[in-house]
């Protein structure tokens, strides 16, 4: 295999000399709001376990997740596993061949920002 | 001898990933499988949140938010999981990004343990 370049090749995201376009800072979106709902996953956890533990422990994390700042976060929260959940989706659709045109793919990701705001909306008013 | 190593050859069964398509797979089933589990979960969440301790505990006594919530565990938490060992593939490599990857895995799958075990004490 002594005819394959092994080193010197371009590295995979070069995400420093691309100029920002909604196609890929609704892509980026995507991996940030993932990886933040998993960073963000054990306070539901914490939540759980407390409630199902003691009364006390309850208080005390009910009391940290409806402070102003945790629901900051879990707004945030809320938003972030909403807008994943719409970005993976654009990702099957195109993984079926449909939509993989530029075009169709900034108007989804316009669909992506403007559903995933409207339906925290929704869910923080609602419920 | 680069000669007998035909293009097709050297390309089998070797993607970036070394896996070929598993993985790819995997993420669109998890991926159209949060299209149920995300509003189900945030739902039934929203729904649980804002009670006092002794209305909280019975809502998710109730079978599905009960099952909404293992369920969403098992789903989601994988997904996410899947999701952040790509970025960590891409983005830390060597030694660094195999310790980083086990760690990721461990912490997860600890994660969807807990949430169960804490949702079966409710629930049961």
């Amino acid at each position: 295999m002594a005819d394959v370049n092994r080193g010197n090749r371009p590295l995979s995201p070069h995400l420093t000399v691309y100029r920002p376009q909604l196609t890929s800072i609704s892509s980026i979106m995507v991996r940030i709001t993932g990886i933040a709902c998993l960073l963000l996953s054990p306070l539901v956890l914490l939540w759980l376990l407390a409630a199902s533990t003691s009364v006390g422990m309850f208080a005390w994390v009910d009391g940290l997740m409806r402070s102003f700042l945790g629901d900051l976060v879990l707004l945030g929260g809320t938003w972030a596993i909403i807008y994943h959940m719409f970005g993976r989706l654009r990702h099957v659709i195109w993984d079926f061949g449909y939509c993989v045109n530029t075009d169709i793919s900034e108007k989804m990701a316009i669909g992506m920002f403007a559903l995933s705001t409207i339906l925290t909306a929704v869910v923080w008013i609602f419920l | 001898m680069s000669g007998f190593l035909t293009d097709r050859k050297r390309a089998r069964g070797l993607g970036s990933g070394r896996h070929g398509t598993d993985h790819h797979w995997k993420m669109m089933v998890s991926s159209l499988l949060l299209g149920i589990a995300v509003p189900a979960f945030v739902i039934t969440f929203a729904l649980g949140l804002g009670r006092p301790y002794e209305e909280a505990v019975a809502f998710y006594r109730l079978p599905l938010p009960a099952l909404v919530m293992a369920l969403s565990l098992i789903v989601i938490i994988q997904h996410l999981m899947h999701e952040t060992l790509v970025a960590v593939e891409d983005y830390v490599h060597g030694v660094p990004g195999k310790l980083t990857q086990i760690a990721v895995t461990s912490v997860s799958y600890t994660l969807i343990v807990i949430g169960l075990f804490a949702v079966g004490k409710i629930a049961l």
